[in-house]
């Protein structure tokens, strides 16, 4: 264990210091790199609380993702052009204010993770992994044809959003903002593993029949991990619209899913830092990568081939050489 | 800080040396890799064709891949904008992504000079002085179809596009136009490469013509599948599905099809003879309408360059409005909302030798602006 | 609407349906033999498609573009099976996942560079192009038909290679106990391999049946390939039977919501509205149908209790 907590503090000091390097040397898009790192870290974090320590593979954590960004996207276009996004049974107008928009992003993603976790949790092993796949497909082709908010164009945001005492528009003020709330995801999940319903739950995957021995529900326990999962990667969302000033259906496809996936796989399963290490290499991949040629989805393939086939454990695996505790 | 000074010193020098001393810096942003590569990379061969020609070492293009994700492409916007300190930006072709670049690199004070999208939100009342559309308003060809039809004395049209924004642009573009009835009207599945359903309601419907925007793939699947199936009604669409980069990957299923396009390879002015035989030279396949597009933007900029320093937006802007360059379109105006005012042609396509290509039979529309500019205020 | 044509798109939806079961029987053959999820599989039907194309091409014989869709998804499957798929049968569905996506973005990116960023020309032969007439007047398109027959007898082949030969007796014993057939002094490694390629046969000829009337292009497997899933998790994973019932299931839906639900929508809104809220439930309706599907049998219409 000991290698892997240098590992992680590794990854917290390449959060803390490329940021600051990138503000001398005045390399703001640097910034906003590592902005997105931060921000699919959350979003990264929010499935391994279902994957890694549920066992719950889910290919539809772009719902949640995606659910976040349109709730930043209805509510500050409503802003922007001021039109009221309700006028009947009550007033209700948009807003430009992020811990608004993130309160109502993390309530319809908890919302809509607690239906489809009631649906999907019937099911289990690759069915589970194909259910959420095609909730997932399901909002996509809905936003898609979704006119009144743009269709396939999305919602083009052309102000971020203010956070208060903040100005959101300078790179390294809204990086400290999404860093600030990695690191109470962290605190959270971190917290949550190694609370009792942490242990329940790991016990849940690992050995479903004793959990119901000792009179605890391990499908119940399952759906609260998957709606706390789903609520963080909704606010993820949130945050990497307020990144774009933009949403699109994009966030709603499978291809989503399945990046949100990678990062953790890169990183490490079930490991507390897997999705912040996955999120940062996996950045600075397609930073590199893309600028070396333009078939690079070659080297990024063979790439994560690699990590599959050789490194056990994900990246931090192999660094550490160690299986997650609770693996 | 050093740039800071560095461009102060240059705004001294300025005054001295005249409008031509200040580099421009421009970011192509376009789509290289993935399905739908072929559309970006005539882009950027259309504009690096122009870049090459002029010789002009002012000029610095970095160019970027967006894999066609809007995501992507806002963030390589963030990327030219903060780190290669750009002063255009071009290139991108799906109005999607335009949607999630151009409003905010023109709210940075960035010119961007469109060579493909050009969504009808960004014609009206979202409008900006420093974005200009040199290719054309998304429902310009789907206009000049639908006066085309009229010609050919269509009263029964069955229409159809894919169920997203740009396809209702298309149909209704069409109908703004088109004065006879509807036989049907169809949105399909964005993507959707199976017609076989359409097909056969177009055959029970009692249309005496088609119309359809279905571009990419789903427009070859369509053609393909539209010659099989025994409907033996003309067809007409935008130009789109039946540019030179699809042409062969759809073959006789083409052939004779009447479609609506602002360029073609065989329009009579010298630019664009030296256009047409420059590209071959240089990549040795025929130009497509993208590239033509590509190739005019470059010489837009190239023009108010000449003319202004990037610098001095308001001049540079003025020196882009005039529009004064050798499109491979022979004349070329902007209208007041920064858009062009172009004839439409309807091409046919034919085969020459073994290759597929179009040759121009009429004019839809002459000097035809799009229907928003009366929106914008700028 | 008439009787005409409603037969006639029953029989589009059949069509497209068994064209999904091509793809679907080869991915739920190798998740039944070897428990693994295989993304990549739209890959192969893509390789498929494009080396038709090149062969038809070059001697303009569809006969033999097909011969060669089979032979290059079979080859290539057969070598992606010995180089990286069989390494992953013992590592979880997660990392099955990671790799065979990365497998997608190689064989994408790869076929672009070998065959550049423009789709390819694959067209109908002559000889099965145009429409036919059916009894009671329906004209159709004589390829589709082909299409339909063609796919019926795949799966009669397939059916009778389970049932009857020596090789579908050991894929049979393959899904029911691996270790057993290890046992049983049957060559595992190789048995997996067969069934890797024959898999990777089927999809390739999917991409070059439909590669035909379609445009082949790099990104075409993706679309089909999450179709596929679709169909075989319906139809309960490791289930011929119940990939063929759940691709006709799913071709139907899709082919039969795309029309009808607009003209549903109809009674309730005005036209224009009522198409587009028709189209976009008509979109999410295979979804919709395998969600409710799943609901109530948590293994598919024919899998084995999970």
């Amino acid at each position: 264990m000991i290698r892997e907590t240098y590992v992680n503090a590794l990854a917290v000091a390449v959060l803390l210091a490329v940021p600051a390097w990138a503000v001398i040397a005045d390399e703001p898009f640097t910034i906003t790199l590592m902005t997105r790192a931060a921000i699919f870290a959350v979003a990264a974090i929010g499935l391994n609380i279902a994957l890694g320590i549920g066992g719950l593979v889910s290919f539809g954590h772009a719902v949640f993702f995606g659910l976040g960004g349109y709730a930043m996207g209805i509510l500050a276009h409503h802003a922007q052009t001021y039109t009221a996004l309700a006028e009947w049974p009550i007033l209700i107008e948009g807003t430009k204010s992020m811990p608004v928009i993130w309160l109502l992003a993390v309530v319809l993603s908890a919302l809509a993770a607690l239906v489809i976790g009631i649906l999907s949790l019937r099911t289990s092993g690759v069915y589970f992994i194909m259910i959420t796949l095609a909730f997932g497909q399901m909002f996509f082709f809905f936003a898609i044809s979704w006119a009144e908010y743009g269709g396939e164009d999305g919602l083009s945001i052309y102000v971020r959003n203010g956070f208060p005492g903040l100005n959101t528009l300078v790179p390294i003020h809204f990086y400290g903002l999404c860093l600030t709330v990695l690191f109470l995801v962290l605190v959270f999940a971190w917290r949550l593993v190694n609370s009792p319903f942490g242990l329940a739950l790991n016990a849940a995957r690992q050995a479903p029949i004793r959990v119901e021995t000792v009179g605890l529900d391990p499908v119940r326990i399952k759906l609260v991990a998957f709606v706390i999962s789903g609520a963080i990667t909704g606010l993820a969302g949130a945050m990497f619209a307020d990144l774009n000033r933009f949403v699109s259906p994009t966030m709603f496809s499978w291809q989503t899913s399945g990046e949100i996936m990678i990062f953790i796989i890169l990183g490490g399963v079930g490991r507390l830092f897997g999705p912040v290490v996955g999120a940062l290499v996996f950045v600075a991949l397609e930073h590199w990568l893309g600028g070396l040629s333009d078939y690079w989805h070659i080297y990024l393939g063979l790439l994560l081939l690699l990590t599959v086939l050789f490194g056990r454990g994900g990246l931090i695996g192999m660094v550490s050489g160690r299986r997650a505790v609770h693996d | 800080m050093k740039l800071v000074t560095m461009a102060a010193a240059a705004a001294l020098a300025l005054g001295v040396t005249g409008a031509q001393a200040e580099p421009v810096k421009v970011g192509l942003i376009t789509t290289l890799s993935g399905g739908g590569a072929g559309l970006g990379i005539d882009v950027r061969d259309g504009f690096m064709l122009a870049v090459k020609q002029t010789g002009n070492d002012d000029l610095e293009v970095v160019i970027e891949d967006d894999q066609r994700k809007p995501d992507i492409a806002v963030q390589l916007a963030d990327k030219m904008v903060q780190s290669e300190k750009v002063d255009v930006l071009t290139g991108i072709i799906w109005s999607n992504l335009a949607m999630a670049v151009v409003p905010s690199v023109t709210a940075q004070g960035k010119f961007y000079l469109s060579p493909n999208a050009g969504p009808s939100a960004l014609a009206g009342k979202g409008c900006h002085p420093n974005y200009f559309n040199v290719a054309w308003q998304n429902d310009n060809l789907h206009e000049a179809a639908g006066a085309y039809a009229n010609f050919e004395g269509f009263k029964k049209s069955f229409i159809l596009a894919p169920n997203y924004p740009a396809g209702k642009d298309a149909l209704t573009g069409y109908k703004r136009f088109y004065e006879g009835d509807l036989a049907g009207e169809i949105y399909t599945k964005l993507g959707q490469t199976d017609y076989a359903a359409e097909l056969a309601q177009i055959r029970a419907s009692e249309a005496d013509s088609v119309f359809f925007f279905l571009p990419g793939g789903m427009g070859i699947s369509f053609l393909k599948q539209y010659k099989d199936s025994g409907v033996d009604l003309p067809v007409v669409g935008p130009a789109f599905s039946f540019d030179q980069g699809i042409l062969q990957a759809v073959g006789d299923a083409a052939l004779g099809v009447k479609n609506t396009s602002q360029w073609n390879k065989d329009l009579d002015n010298p630019t664009n003879k030296a256009f047409v035989e420059s590209f071959q030279a240089e990549y040795g396949r025929l130009p497509s309408l993208y590239a033509s597009q590509g190739f005019d933007t470059a010489n837009l900029l190239l023009s108010a360059m000449a003319k202004a320093d990037v610098k001095d937006a308001d001049a540079f802007r003025e020196a882009l409005q005039a529009g004064e360059f050798a499109s491979t379109r022979g004349n070329f105006k902007f209208g007041p909302n920064h858009h062009p005012i172009q004839d439409i042609y309807v091409r046919e396509v034919v085969k020459e030798g073994d290759v597929y290509t179009n040759k121009i039979i009429g004019t839809a529309l002459t000097s035809h602006a799009d229907a928003y500019w009366s929106d914008c205020n700028m | 609407m008439s009787l005409i044509l409603l037969i006639e798109q029953v029989l589009n939806g059949l069509q497209f349906g068994i064209m999904l079961f091509l793809m679907a029987a080869g991915l739920t053959l190798i998740f039944g033999v070897m428990g693994l999820i295989n993304l990549a599989h739209g890959s192969l039907y893509m390789i498929g498609a494009f080396c038709a194309a090149a062969v038809a091409g070059l001697t303009g014989s569809f006969v033999l573009a097909l011969i060669a869709a089979l032979a290059g998804a079979a080859i290539a499957g057969a070598l992606v099976e010995l180089v990286v798929i069989r390494r992953l049968y013992d590592k979880d569905h997660l990392d099955q996942v990671l790799a065979t996506f990365a497998l997608i973005l190689i064989f994408s990116e790869g076929t672009r560079w070998i065959f550049g960023s423009f789709p390819l020309f694959l067209d109908v032969p002559d000889y099965l192009s145009g429409p036919i007439t059916l009894p009671g007047g329906i004209e159709y398109p004589l390829y589709r038909l082909t299409l339909i027959i063609v796919g019926l007898l795949v799966a009669l082949g397939l059916y009778l290679l389970i049932s009857k030969t020596r090789l579908g007796v050991q894929i049979r014993a393959g899904e029911n106990d691996r270790e057993m057939i290890a046992a049983l002094g049957i060559d595992i490694a190789k048995l997996y391999t067969i069934v890797f390629a024959l898999g990777a046969a089927l999809a390739g000829l999917a991409g070059a049946l439909v590669g035909a009337i379609q445009s082949v292009q790099v990104g075409m497997g993706e679309p089909v390939l999450i179709l596929a899933f679709v169909v075989i998790v319906i139809g309960g994973i490791g289930s011929i039977k119940g990939a063929l019932i759940g691709a006709i299931l799913v071709g139907l839906t899709d082919t039969l919501g795309g029309i009808f639900l607009p003209e549903v929508m109809k009674l309730f809104f005005d036209p224009s509205t009522a198409t587009s809220i028709g189209s976009s439930v008509a979109s999410m309706a295979i979804y919709i149908l395998m969600a409710a599907i799943l609901i109530l049998r948590p293994s598919g219409l024919f899998g084995a209790r999970a």
